[in-house]
């Protein structure tokens, strides 16, 4: 067991890394879907977004503080974009238009960014100081990596935090259980939809910057992560925070093991995970409580 | 009083000729087209064909059962994929590789639904979109298949046991029209019959299809196996057609054009959609010449006018929320 | 299998439904009589909704058991329970509205007469299914309108269709759930007078809120507070019992005519 430990390290490690960027991406998709039963098709593209934001402002060999403004660029940009969708989703009758609404604009900003930025893959480069290795159980990894997993670990830990012990944590889980409830008590919900597309946006965005180092970014990678984050929010459970995380540490490790164990039929893997998961559970793993009905 | 069976809407007898007049019309047109179009038009003609048989089977989940679903391009890639491994390995009998490919298509519709139909509303457009996708993957990376290079060199079909191989694209495309007429029936067969109903019923109102006791499980898991097999044998006649299969041709962006062309066209009337099929790939393949190639630009740009001037939505589809009992619909 | 008494068309054992901390139902153990006109009425939050969902086999009982005429339907779903006749009525008005009249009488004729996962047309086949089904319409007066759509239908024509699809499942007993909620006086009158009408061996069990139709038209009336059975008995015995009035008022007002002069 630890010999095996040891020789799958690296790939261990790698699906921890995997798992950190889809929860920062799936987190957004399943707290928005969780508020207001938006499918937000669209969070594949913010994504990329935030990816390329990363080619347009970071050179090689780019500081650790540029990286940070890319960051910073990232988060506040995913914020406009996903306020902007909340808006726009808002005006739209039912469930299904407004996840074609999402599609519709997904296949816009994939076009858009192609054509701004071409169809190659351009790559990101990891921020100076951040790019070399470090030893882990005696073999080299790239401390980028693990600075990612921090990072994520830290954003998962804030967003528990505000979730669970402040105020504004406990109306959106309110308006997760029950929405019509929390307009009773005369709470703006359309402020609280808002702010949860806007802050899961950003997140996305952020994420995709931060995987930009190790994905790159090029057309058709919107879709990929968009699939991912389905899966995650899928197996993880609707209108969690427990669920992303967990979600994604399994569609991480899965992803990354499944390749190098399997190679071609990772697919497959993943394909099977989510069916038993479903078969199982058809709300997921962990997903939010919603309001009894009594 | 007559018990004699009535059609669904409240057209008389006499009313009904004139629409079955304009489908024998167009048939007629359809099957004409080679007489006087070039080989190019010819051949966008059959794409528009077999995609447009892919799009009745969304419209069969979407418009008729109330599934919206982006994953009919999974089984519309295992219908062309069985087809091309079948021409290349075993034989070009075109009827041969509809009947596999159809087959293998509706059986692998058959386990997945089986665990898709457990869902409804946004997590099963979700679980249909992570289907999509992951056929997507599983064929740009398994090499049986070819992987991202796809299935190429497939040989020509041929329609007569031992006869010659269909080379002329005006032949090939009588064959994708024959297997679109073919499905199109098989389609408006499964409508009209009991099937039919309860599928409309679980559209409009499953819980109290529900309650007024019919298993809904069943209704939905064999609509699902009906589409499957409808996108498979679409996918066989566009094999037939282009000789040429790759991961490509069954993306995300093709499961979400064929639902784009059920919005665009009406959900639930199976010829609609067809139409609206035709709009799309026309916007896309031809006009979009003109635009540079940007076809996805403009078919989102479509997509999202659609969505805002269409004023009952897909299908009138009922969502089934988390509403709280006794609330209002 | 055990021949159970035939008298009693519908019992509940100990039923219980927990969600999470909280019980909705506590131990609530009913007899209906076959033919009986019963109503279930309680405040607020007593757990009328969640018992009726578990009777009508919507939700699983967490506890205890529901016998149907003698046969233990607790595992039966939604489906199954209406095919053995136990039959449950929505609040709001929930037809198939995209269909014609006509074939939302079929569907509800179908799953007993017909074929309902036949995947191929059959004229003949049909005809047994459509004379039941016009059968059904004609007794409420809509077989003239059978190949409207049920969007085109007025409101009044909308229940009697409501009431075809009901009876067209042949059903032995029928769970209303808060029929006149939302109803005028009239349109609550109307519905009285439908309960009156229905054959005596059909049994009805109506939830509800308006204590005078619950007096109007019940034989026999159960009591939840709380999840929990406070009465059950004939309406004179509801009427006088002190736990009820406490569970309606708060706290117990001898002098206070409880069901009697309300609005």
């Amino acid at each position: 067991m630890l010999s095996w430990l040891d020789a799958n390290t690296a790939t261990l490690l790698n699906g921890f890394a995997l798992a950190a960027v889809l929860f920062l991406v799936a987190v957004g998709l399943s707290l928005v879907f969780g508020t207001m039963n938006v499918l937000n098709l669209a969070h594949g593209a913010v994504s990329l977004t935030g990816a390329y934001i990363g080619v347009a402002l970071l050179g090689q060999n780019a500081a650790a503080s540029s990286f940070l403004v890319a960051v910073l660029a990232a988060a506040a940009i995913g914020l406009v974009i996903g306020v902007a969708l909340a808006w726009l989703t808002s005006s739209v009758g039912d469930h299904l238009r407004q996840a074609l609404l999402t599609l519709g604009i997904a296949l816009i900003a994939g076009d858009v960014l192609a054509e701004v930025f071409g169809d190659d893959v351009e790559s990101v480069p990891a921020p100076a100081g951040l790019d070399g290795t470090v030893v882990v159980l005696d073999d080299p990894y790239p401390v980028y990596r693990l600075v990612i997993i921090a990072i994520s670990a830290l954003i998962a830990g804030l967003l528990y935090v505000v979730l669970e012990r402040t105020r504004i944590g406990a109306i959106v889980r309110a308006t997760v259980a029950d929405r019509t409830m929390v307009e009773a008590m005369g709470i703006r919900t359309s402020l609280v939809l808002g702010g949860v597309f806007g802050a899961g946006a950003a997140l996305a965005a952020v994420g995709g910057l931060l995987a930009a180092p190790i994905l790159g970014a090029q057309p058709g990678l919107d879709d990929t992560v968009l699939l991912l984050a389905l899966v995650v929010v899928v197996i993880g459970g609707l209108g969690s925070l427990r669920g992303a995380l967990v979600g994604a540490v399994l569609v991480g490790q899965v992803q990354t093991l499944g390749v190098s164990l399997l190679s071609e039929y990772a697919s497959f893997l993943l394909f099977g995970g989510m069916a038993l998961v479903l078969l199982v559970r058809p709300r997921g793993l962990l997903p939010a409580k919603i309001g009894s009905h009594a | 009083m007559s018990t004699g069976v009535q059609s669904p809407t409240s057209s008389t007898r006499s009313a009904r000729v004139v629409p079955r007049v304009c489908f024998g019309a167009v048939v007629l047109l359809l099957a004409g087209l080679p007489l006087f179009l070039a080989p190019y038009p010819i051949g966008l003609a059959g794409r528009i064909l077999a995609f447009g048989l892919l799009v009745v089977s969304v419209d069969l989940l979407t418009g008729v059962t109330g599934l919206p679903t982006l994953g009919q391009v999974a089984y519309f890639g295992v219908g062309a994929y069985t087809a091309g491994l079948v021409g290349i390995h075993a034989t070009s009998s075109a009827a041969v590789q509809l009947v596999a490919g159809s087959a293998v298509a509706a059986l692998v519709a058959l386990v997945t639904g089986a665990v898709a139909v457990r869902t409804s509303g946004i997590v099963f457009l979700m679980v249909t979109l992570a289907i999509g996708e992951l056929t997507h993957q599983l064929a740009d990376s398994w090499s049986v298949v070819g992987a991202s290079d796809g299935l190429a060199g497939i040989p020509f079909v041929s329609v007569l046991p031992g006869g010659a191989p269909l080379v002329l694209p005006g032949f090939l495309y009588w064959w994708v029209l024959a297997v679109f007429l073919l499905g199109m029936l098989g389609a408006w067969l499964v409508t009209t019959s009991p099937l039919g109903r309860s599928m409309r019923g679980v559209r409009d109102g499953e819980e109290r299809l529900r309650a007024l006791g019919q298993q809904t499980y069943p209704v939905k898991l064999m609509a699902y196996v009906v589409a499957g097999a409808l996108a498979g044998a679409a996918g066989t006649a566009w094999t037939a057609q282009t000789r040429f299969i790759s991961p490509g041709d069954i993306g995300f962006d093709i499961a979400a054009f064929a639902l784009l062309s059920v919005v665009l066209g009406g959900a639930g009337t199976l010829w609609g959609p067809v139409v609206g099929a035709a709009v799309v790939i026309l916007v896309r393949d031809w006009l979009a010449t003109f635009l540079d190639g940007r076809g996805a630009l403009m078919l989102g740009i479509l997509f999202v006018v659609a969505v805002y001037a269409l004023p009952r939505g897909v299908a009138g589809a009922r969502w089934r929320t988390h509403r709280t009992r006794g609330s209002a619909t | 299998m055990s021949i159970r008494q035939t008298d009693q068309i519908l019992e509940l054992e100990d039923v219980t439904l927990n969600y999470d901390a909280l019980t909705a139902v506590d131990r609530v153990s009913m007899r209906i009589r076959r033919g009986a006109r019963h109503a279930l009425i309680g405040p607020n939050g007593a757990g009328k909704s969640s018992l009726f969902a578990v009777v009508a086999g919507h939700l699983a009982a967490t506890g205890g058991r529901v016998v149907f005429d003698g046969m233990d339907v607790s595992g039966l779903n939604e489906a199954a329970r209406a095919r053995v006749g136990l039959v449950r009525t929505f609040q709001h008005s929930s037809l198939f509205l995209g269909m014609s009249v006509l074939d939302n009488a079929r569907l509800a004729v179908e799953p007993a007469k017909g074929r309902p996962k036949r995947a191929w047309p059959s004229r003949r086949a049909d005809r047994a299914v459509t004379e039941h089904a016009m059968r059904h319409l004609d007794s409420v007066g809509l077989a003239d309108r059978r190949g409207t759509s049920c969007g085109a239908l007025s409101h009044g024509e909308r229940r009697q269709l409501e009431v075809a699809l009901v009876l067209a499942c042949e059903p032995r007993l029928v769970l209303f759930d808060e029929p006149t909620a939302g109803m005028s006086a009239a349109e609550t009158q109307r519905f009285a007078q439908l309960v009156e009408s229905l054959p005596a061996e059909l049994t009805t069990v109506v939830v509800e809120h308006d204590l005078d139709v619950v007096f109007r038209l019940a034989d026999r009336i159960s009591v939840l507070a709380a999840g929990r059975l406070i009465a059950d008995g004939d309406p004179a015995e509801v009427r006088e019992d002190s736990a009820v009035r406490e569970a309606y008022l708060g706290k117990p007002r001898s002098s206070e005519p409880l069901f009697g002069g309300t609005s």
